[in-house]
């Protein structure tokens, strides 16, 4: 299993779609089979169309804010020693997460598309805020599937998405997360998919979502490697990029345009979600070595049993409680491209904790976990060593549970 | 030939379409689904047996209900292949189709599973997730055990991509009647139904094509003349509601799967 220079990962896959011959492929009902294959036609076209090419740059500028800032975190470099810690805070996009670049992408194609209705899953409740703004702005109807206990604790993003026009439909089934909003999700369009496009929140499901939502999110790290250049006046010798992992959505979007590079230089940090410390419960497939599995339409590594029903997983963010991953962090897993490891809810509370007290920027509990992972290597690693974390979400959806853990918040 | 193949000759020499029944294994327990499937073979020409999958994404919510509660209550693979063997004991003639989702015969291995299938006495394998062409190495391998590998197809499938569905089926297609997950109310009109529905006969007419999804006590007279007519939801939907009301469910769903059989006959 080899990753190929020049192309993109997500074109690196075979004509089944499968990354590495392994991960990804097209695991859906014979009824998706037609509306997929179209809308991977549309898509194909689109993407080298010059027009499409320049409308969906102005809405990244003049819509989502691009490009988001890319800062120095002085304080907390100074505090824990030894590397330099920097952010590139995507969280100041347009309704303050990553999410809203897929969201748009998406609102984009439907239009072109002739489609009405758009619908999609939320965990965190991000892809589906951006999901309810971007179609409230292309003039869209918008459905969100979302599990009833994340509606619960993401309320700020619920209100949001309300406000927005959108209809918020509460999913019962299973866990109550993410992973049955998904399933629930991909029903609805089983059954309405002639007038309906399904836009996948990460990269996650069949061979085009993944796509998609790559191609929407690398715009973060075409943006920070101009950033990167113009801080250092050429690219570092040492440098490690350091994103959270649920579906991987903002993992690959952070690194699509540094996956070329030798490992030694730049290296690709992911981080799972572990989960309550001293529980087994956990979203970190990758982390814990789960087998091979088929979840959502795609062949990637997922949390199941021997028997292959899926496991329950546990988080305290939302938006990484999720028991598969993309297929594309399996590959670059598997390839030894990105390194994969995981924090606990209380690795990222105290992360949480430690840089909203040194610094005045507000992470989700998303990139906390990244965080985590930055506060626990930086003082092991040169001070000529750049450590680049993705701060891809803002904590005001979280502001409930961090009082509830941590009391007072910022 | 096959028992699926000696099935359909039976019906059509009654001028009548078969009678498929769907129902989970282990819903609500392996003693009261091995039960319930003995007792309504009087009256299916066809048992379907689902598996049941904690994250089933073609599935409405009876289905889900009745695969949740068979899981709640521990069902593992070797019990539907138990069911299975135990059923075809006393009724060998029986042709039964396991239904289920491609995760898990992944994870019990391709051949494994299918030899088991095999050893058991399954005739036909459904997998809802594993469309044309992905499944042509699978249905391959099915082939060769003699087991029929089913496949669907459904209102948006193509014209080109129907007929290289029909030309490398086995013994049986199944149509999708109107786009929907299991257990919808049926939101095409019979008549457009079958108007799609001979035209795919027309491509092959010795392949037994039926129909599933929305057929119900209500439904099912006006879809007669296809080759075989499935229901599932309206048996699930009724093991609920015998167990919410403390009834029997066996002799409640069998009571509905002879009123499909007098509808039809």
């Amino acid at each position: 299993m080899k990753l190929k220079k020049k192309i993109p990962l997500i074109d690196q896959h075979n004509k089944n779609g499968f990354w590495g011959n392994k991960f990804g492929g097209n695991f859906i009902p014979e009824t998706l089979k037609k509306p997929i294959e179209d809308l991977t036609e549309l898509f194909e076209k689109l993407r080298y169309d010059k027009k499409f090419l320049k409308e969906r740059d102005y809405y990244f500028k003049n819509y989502i804010g691009s490009p988001t800032s890319f800062i120095k975190l002085q304080n907390l470099s100074g505090h824990l020693g030894g590397a330099q810690i920097y952010a590139k805070m995507v969280s100041e996009a347009n309704g303050g997460a990553h999410k809203i670049y897929n969201a748009t992408v998406h609102c984009l194609i439907a239009k072109k598309a002739g489609k009405k209705y758009v619908v999609g899953d939320t965990g965190a409740g991000y892809a589906g805020k951006m999901l309810s703004m971007a179609a409230k702005k292309f003039g869209l109807k918008c459905k969100i599937f979302m599990g009833a206990k994340d509606i619960k604790r993401q309320k700020p993003n619920v209100d949001a998405m309300k406000k927005n026009g959108a209809e918020v439909v509460p999913v019962y089934s299973g866990s109550q997360t993410l992973v049955d909003a998904v399933s629930e999700c991909m029903r609805y369009w089983v059954s309405n998919c002639d007038n309906t496009h399904m836009c996948v929140g990460s990269t996650v499901g069949p061979n085009i979502f993944v796509k998609i939502c790559g191609w929407s999110t690398a715009q973060i790290s075409r943006e920070l490697k101009i950033q990167i250049q113009s801080e250092f006046k050429r690219m570092p010798k040492k440098i490690k990029l350091i994103n959270c992992v649920g579906g991987g959505s903002s993992a690959y979007g952070f690194w699509s345009e540094f996956i070329d590079y030798d490992k030694k230089q730049i290296e690709l940090i992911g981080v799972e979600a572990g989960g309550p410390k001293n529980s087994n419960l956990h979203a970190a497939p990758l982390t814990n070595g789960a087998k091979l599995g088929i979840l959502h339409g795609a062949a990637a590594y997922v949390c199941q049993n021997n028997e292959g029903q899926i496991n329950d997983t546990a988080s305290i963010s939302a938006g990484l409680d999720y028991p598969g991953v993309s297929p594309i962090h399996c590959f670059l897993k598997d390839t030894k491209r990105a390194r994969y490891t995981s924090a606990t809810d209380e690795g990222a509370l105290n992360a949480y904790k430690l840089v909203t007290k040194l610094e005045k920027i507000n992470p989700s509990l998303e990139p906390s976990h990244a965080f985590a992972e930055a506060i626990k290597i930086a003082p092991k690693l040169s001070n000529d060593t750049i450590i680049i974390v993705n701060s891809c979400g803002d904590a005001k959806k979280d502001r409930d549970i961090l009082k509830e853990r941590l009391g007072k918040i910022n | 030939m096959s028992l699926i193949n000696l099935a359909f000759k039976k019906v059509k020499t009654e001028k009548r379409p078969a009678l498929l029944t769907y129902t989970v294994a282990g819903d609500n327990t392996k003693k009261k689904s091995l039960e319930i499937l003995k007792s309504i073979a009087k009256y299916a020409d066809i048992c379907e047996i689902g598996f049941p999958h904690n994250t089933p994404i073609a599935d409405g919510g009876q289905i889900q209900s009745s695969a949740y509660r068979a899981l709640k209550n521990g069902i593992k693979i070797k019990d539907v292949f138990s069911i299975v063997k135990d059923f075809k004991k006393s009724k060998q003639s029986k042709p039964v189709i396991l239904m289920g989702y491609y995760n898990m015969i992944y994870q019990y291995g391709e051949n494994n599973f299918i030899n088991i299938c095999k050893k058991v006495g399954v005739d036909g394998l459904i997998v809802v997730d594993l469309p044309y062409p992905e499944n042509k190495e699978f249905a391959k391998k099915c082939k060769k055990k003699g087991i029929s590998f089913i496949q669907l197809v459904s209102p948006t499938t193509s014209p080109s991509r129907m007929k290289k569905i029909i030309k490398d089926s086995h013994d049986m297609v199944y149509y999708i009647s109107m786009l929907s997950t299991t257990g919808g109310k049926l939101k095409v009109s019979p008549k457009k139904i079958l108007e799609r529905y001979s035209k795919i006969k027309k491509l092959n007419k010795n392949k037994n094509i039926v129909i599933g999804f929305g057929i119900t006590e209500k439904t099912i007279a006006s879809l007669r003349k296809a080759d075989g007519l499935v229901v599932g939801s309206a048996l699930c939907k009724e093991i609920s509601n015998s167990i919410k009301k403390r009834q029997n469910p066996v002799t409640n769903v069998t009571n509905i799967v002879l009123n499909l059989r007098k509808k039809i006959a």
